[in-house]
Order: C-alpha cells, then sequence, then structure tokens
C-alpha cells in the first residue's frame, strides 16, 4: 500500500528545489569514497610492494640440516637409569654434516609431488670476499639458476647482467650490489674468494644482484651450483638447502610437517618466517580505515545538518502532508530516499574520483635505489574496496539521515498548523 | 438519515501540570448531506475541535465515529489512511506544496491513495480545477499564485479521493467578502450535488446563518 512514486516524487522535487544543498552533501560524500579508494589503492599496493620484496625472496617450504643437540641424549638408553633423572651439563650439538642426506633423491621426489610447483637446490657457503689485504664475510650461493629463476623473481633483482649470464659462464658470479660497490667492481672485473679453509678462487662479475634489503646486499652474491661445490672441494650431492614453492601457500604449514618426518630434516614454512610482517600491514590497514572513516563521518555531519535544515525548513510540507494523509513513515521515506540519492551519486562519483586519483598516484614515477623493479608508486586495483567503499558510502549517508528523517516522522501537524 | 460523523462525550485538556479543560463534554452528530458550522469566540475551542474531528489529533477522552465506524484508538497508519480517504481538510491559511505546480498539489492526496492510474487522478484534478475556475493555473507554481486561488486549489485538493467529510477552519477568513461568497457558493453547490456532509468554522454569522444548522462553542462547550 506504500505509494512509492509520489514519494519518490516529492523526494526528487524537493531535491531539485534545494539543488545547492544537494550538491554540498554529495560532494561530502564523494571526496570521502574518493579519499578511501585512493588510500586504500595505494596503501595495499604499498603492503603488496613490501610483501613481495620480503615473500618473493623466501620460499613457501625451506628445508635444511639444523645443527642442533640431539633430543634423546644417549643416557636415556640405559635401562638402568630409566627411574632417574639424568642431569647432564654442557650439551654439545650432535656432530652433524650440514648437507641434506639423499638431497638428489628428494629432489626428484619432490618434483613429482603435485602440490609442489618446484623445488631448487642450494649449497650456502661461507666465503671471504678479498681485495688485497682485505677480507668481507659474505654468503655465497650456489643455485641451480634456471630452477631458480622460475621458482623465485631472482631475475626482477638481477640489476646488471642476466641469468644467462651466469649459467653460461662457469666461473661466473652474481655480486651482492654492497660488495660490488664497497670493492668498487663492476660487471667483466674478477674478484676473489676464499673459503673458511683458505682456498682462494678467481670468479668473474657477470651481473649485480640488488635485492633492495641493505643486510643481504653487503654479503650475500650467487654462482652455479657446481661452482660452490668445486670451491668447497665437495661432490654434486653436495647441496644444503631445498627451496619449494608450492601450487597453494596456504598448505605450506602443513606439508611442511609432513617433509620434515619424511625426509627427516628441518623444514620452515612461510607463515613461520613472515608472522612479523603481518604486524606491519595491519598497521598500515589500521591508518587507511582510521582515516577513511574520520572523513566520511565528517561528511555524514554534513549530511546530518544538511537534512535537519531541510527538515526545519520543510515543516510545513511535513504537515500538509500529514493532514492530507500522508503517515509519518512516508514522511520518513521521503527523506531517507533523499539521502540515498545523496549517497549513491556521492558514492558513484567518488568511486570514479578514487580510481583517477589512483591512477594518477600509479604514474608518479618513484624510483629508489632499495628497489630496483619498482619504477612508480605501487597501486593497487581491487574491486573489493570499491564495493566495500560504496557500501561504507550508503551505511555512512543512511545512518546520517536516520535521525532526522525520524524526526520528520514524528513531527504533529497540529503543531505546525497551529503555529501560523 | 445516517451520521457521517458522531462524537461521544469528547474532552479535551492542554498541560500537565496545570491542566487546561479546552474542550468539555462534546457530543455531536453531523448527517449525510448536512452542511453544518461552527460558531464561538476566539479561544473558545472550535480550532482543537476540528482538529480531533479530522484524527490529527489523538490526545483526547471520549469517542469519535466516522461511519459509525469507532475511530478513537485507531493506530497512526489507519488515522492517515482515513484522512486520505475520508475526509478533505480547508485550513485557513492556504496549506499548498510551494515548490509543486498547482495540478501536481491537487493530485498529491489521490496518487496517496493509489487507486486510479496517473493519467485518470491527472484528469478528475483538471475537472476539479476547471469547475473551481482555475483550469488556467495548472501548471503554475503553488506560491506564485494569489489567496483566492490558493483555497480554490486548496479545496480541489480536499476533493479529489471524493471524501464523505469535508472540514473547514475559516476557509473564507482570508478572503475578500467577494472571493468569500464565491468559495461558500462552491462548498453549497458540493453539498447539493454531490450530498458532501461539510463542517465549518467561521466567524461571519452571515455564512453561518445560510448553512443548515450552526453549532455554538463557548467555554469548549456547545451551547444550544
Ligand atoms: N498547544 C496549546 N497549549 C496550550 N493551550 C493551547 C494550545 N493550543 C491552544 N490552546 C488554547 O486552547 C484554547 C482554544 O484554542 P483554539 O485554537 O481551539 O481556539 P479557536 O476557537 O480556534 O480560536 P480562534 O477563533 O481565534 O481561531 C485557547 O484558549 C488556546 O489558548
Ligand atoms: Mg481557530
Amino acid at each position: 500500500m506504500r505509494s512509492w512514486k509520489v514519494i519518490l516524487e516529492i523526494a526528487k522535487t524537493h531535491l531539485f528545489t534545494k539543488l545547492k544543498s544537494t550538491v554540498t552533501a554529495s560532494i561530502g560524500v564523494t571526496f570521502g569514497i574518493a579519499a578511501y579508494i585512493t588510500l586504500v589503492s595505494f596503501m595495499t599496493g604499498l603492503n603488496s610492494m613490501l610483501d613481495d620484496l620480503i615473500l618473493n625472496q623466501v620460499p613457501h617450504i625451506h628445508l635444511f640440516n639444523e645443527i642442533k643437540p640431539s633430543e634423546k641424549q644417549p643416557i636415556a638408553l640405559y635401562k638402568e637409569f630409566e627411574d632417574a633423572i639424568p642431569i647432564i651439563h654442557s650439551i654439545k650439538p650432535r656432530q652433524n654434516q650440514r648437507k641434506i642426506h639423499n638431497a638428489l633423491p628428494i629432489l626428484n621426489d619432490l618434483e613429482k609431488n603435485e602440490k609442489v610447483l618446484g623445488a631448487s637446490p642450494q649449497l650456502q657457503s661461507q666465503i671471504f670476499y678479498l681485495s688485497g689485504t682485505i677480507e668481507l664475510g659474505g654468503n655465497l650461493t650456489g643455485v641451480d639458476i634456471m630452477k631458480e629463476s622460475k621458482l623465485s623473481n631472482i631475475q626482477d633483482y638481477i640489476t646488471q647482467g642476466s641469468i644467462m649470464d651466469l649459467k653460461n659462464t662457469e666461473n661466473g658470479i652474481l655480486l651482492g650490489s654492497g660488495i660490488a660497490k664497497k670493492m668498487s667492481l663492476s660487471v667483466g672485473r674478477k674478484i676473489m674468494v676464499s673459503t673458511a679453509r683458505g682456498d682462494r678462487f678467481h670468479l668473474k662479475v657477470v651481473g649485480i644482484y640488488q635485492s633492495g634489503i641493505a643486510e643481504i646486499d653487503d654479503i650475500q652474491s650467487f654462482a652455479n651450483l657446481k661452482t660452490v661445490q668445486r670451491i668447497l672441494g665437495e661432490a654434486e650431492n653436495y647441496i644444503t638447502d631445498i627451496n619449494i614453492k608450492l601450487n597453494d601457500i596456504t598448505q605450506a604449514p602443513a606439508l611442511a610437517r609432513v617433509l620434515e618426518r619424511k625426509y627427516n630434516v628441518s623444514a620452515i614454512d612461510i607463515n613461520e618466517i613472515n608472522a612479523q610482517f603481518e604486524t606491519g600491514t595491519n598497521v598500515r590497514n589500521l591508518i587507511t580505515y582510521a582515516v577513511s572513516i574520520t572523513l566520511l563521518i565528517v561528511a555524514g555531519f554534513g549530511i546530518y545538518n544538511i537534512q535537519n535544515m531541510l527538515i526545519y525548513e520543510k515543516m510545513n510540507d511535513i504537515a500538509i502532508l500529514k493532514a492530507i494523509g500522508f503517515s509519518g513513515a512516508d514522511v520518513q521515506l521521503i527523506f531517507l530516499s533523499q539521502s540515498a540519492f545523496i549517497g549513491i551519486s556521492g558514492g558513484i562519483l567518488g568511486l570514479i574520483l578514487g580510481f583517477g586519483l589512483s591512477n594518477f598516484i600509479d604514474n608518479v614515477s618513484f624510483e629508489t635505489e632499495a628497489l630496483p623493479t619498482i619504477t612508480t608508486y605501487p597501486v593497487n586495483y581491487n574491486p573489493a574496496s570499491y564495493i566495500i567503499g560504496f557500501f561504507f558510502a550508503l551505511l555512512c549517508t543512511f545512518i546520517a539521515a536516520y535521525f532526522p528523517s525520524k524526526r520528520a516522522k514524528n513531527i504533529d501537524p497540529v503543531q505546525i498548523i497551529r503555529g501560523n | 438519515m445516517s451520521l457521517i460523523l458522531e462524537t461521544k462525550n469528547i474532552n479535551k485538556y492542554f498541560g500537565k501540570a496545570k491542566p487546561f479543560h479546552v474542550l468539555k463534554d462534546i457530543s455531536l452528530g453531523i448527517k449525510q448531506g448536512e452542511f453544518a458550522s461552527i460558531m464561538g469566540k476566539s479561544g473558545s475551542g472550535k480550532s482543537t475541535l476540528l482538529y480531533i474531528l479530522s484524527t490529527m489529533d489523538t490526545d483526547y477522552t471520549g469517542e469519535l465515529f466516522l461511519q459509525n465506524e469507532l475511530v478513537t484508538g485507531k493506530s497512526q497508519q489507519e488515522l492517515s489512511h482515513i484522512r486520505n480517504k475520508k475526509i478533505g481538510f480547508i485550513f485557513q491559511f492556504h496549506y499548498l506544496l510551494p515548490e509543486f505546480s498547482v495540478l501536481e498539489n491537487v493530485m498529491l492526496p489521490a496518487k496517496k491513495l493509489g487507486l486510479k492510474t496517473p493519467a485518470e487522478i491527472r484528469e478528475e484534478a483538471m475537472d476539479l480545477l476547471k469547475k473551481l475556475n482555475i483550469g488556467h493555473l495548472d501548471s503554475q507554481k503553488a506560491s506564485k499564485i494569489s489567496g483566492g486561488e490558493k483555497q480554490r486549489v486548496a479545496v480541489a485538493r480536499a476533493l479529489i479521493n471524493e471524501p464523505i467529510l469535508l472540514i473547514g477552519d475559516e476557509p473564507t477568513g482570508n478572503l475578500d467578502s467577494n472571493n468569500s461568497e464565491n468559495l461558500f457558493q462552491i462548498l453549497k453547490t458540493l453539498k447539493d450535488d454531490k450530498g458532501l456532509s461539510l463542517l465549518m468554522v467561521t466567524h461571519d454569522e452571515d455564512l453561518a446563518k445560510r448553512t443548515d444548522r450552526t453549532i455554538y462553542l463557548e467555554d469548549g462547550r456547545i451551547i444550544e
């Protein structure tokens, strides 16, 4: 029995005769939503850039041999001391090799596992970079560069040279950018490295590696797996680490535990490694939402004021409408549909403006040495943020309009008509 | 003849702390096709009574019947519907919606009732305006016509849903004698032609004498 058509007609007439207030109220919503969209796009873009920066360099599961004491100390094997409480001083780590036992069969087995996207072997070694009498400690990681480039985006961090250069040069090295700077080395030059045992080797710089994280770039270099095995004087099955990428990252924790037992190695999954990054992401999200909500609340107060004013001005109209048979609910609907219109039009404009602004930011150049692959500010276009923003605009205008509209609903027509 | 409107012992007070007894034991009846007028001194409670009879004011004791159906105690929603469908109200000041055209003002109650198509409503509204000699004003903004014209638009609006009862609170009070006589004639014709029941507050003794019956109010009480 509600006569929607006539209610909307009245709402429309009010909106258009008070065009200035309507536009003011809509603009408030527009700015609130535009700011929200821009902030969210920029902040989530920043988040995913930072996540990429760290996460892409971290495997989903990392297999290695941990140096640790035996969980079962020898004394536990003696039946005689079964009921006693053993006290052992100065427990030493168990004598163990750093190499993963049976690494090559494990790699084969992993490649067959359908949950695994790929597995790449690594040989991590501590070496010294030599320059005259200066010795700089560092890491030289032996990798199967073709496999590695498929599983991580290592090529994004090679600022000079390429992975092919490394593959084709037997004694090539991808030198960390920090070391290259310290030693004034560039592509094509040679560098002397020394193992912990003192054996020295010449390697040819075929590329520069720059992760963007100074601590890493100051020590980390890459060479072919075979080269590092040769430097260390180890056999071809000497592999200290296996990095695994999964098809589904969420399965990492569960699969890590399975692999740990199956291959009798230690396994760290990405969630353990990255718990700390969540904190940063959360704080940035918090800022985004706090700022946007503040803006929308300000817009909401604008709507609240304008609606209150409108209802005050339309007191006579409300009394007449009630006298000629419109119910309080009808009158309330008139004012609510007005703010719905303000919310929808302001919201849509806000989305468009927000898209424009984030697009603008997306094209602003942003170059920093720490992030070699980034040339413009990162922006994330997530449809979900647009949907959330729009519903948020509607919610805000509804709440802002609800109380004034309720006042209109309860206006006593007799009082108004008598008042004249 | 059946009663269109009937009240039984209506009492009304204003104020809580020191209640002021405005209406005292009002019992009256308006018959089908009757044109009744209410007279009384300023402050005697005429408007107050009309607001109660029009169902807009529900804060009273006693009983109000419309077509022998008890109206007292119905919900606001139901009362709105009754006002929309059965009662036409003409105020002393010509309460129109200023931003709407004359025609739209007249059409509003019918659109709210929603029994007819917009085209039918438009046609009937036009007919009413023509009968009241203001057909040419249909597309004017309601705020841009004269007082006498506004009052006739208000009459047209009150009649659009073919109510059973037309209530007027000094409808001629703000009009010159010419316009006043004109409006009175219109109301009289409605009674004669359509059998409409009318109840009108007036300060004009001559007009009151020409109605079927005059009810005198004094200090909130009906006197004979
Ligand atoms: N809201 C109110 N609160 C208190 N008293 C009121 C209120 N409205 C009206 N009154 C009083 O009720 C009495 C009746 O008022 P009412 O408007 O019905 O008089 P009236 O007969 O219509 O007068 P008039 O001929 O001047 O229009 C008056 O004394 C008035 O002061
Ligand atoms: Mg009065």
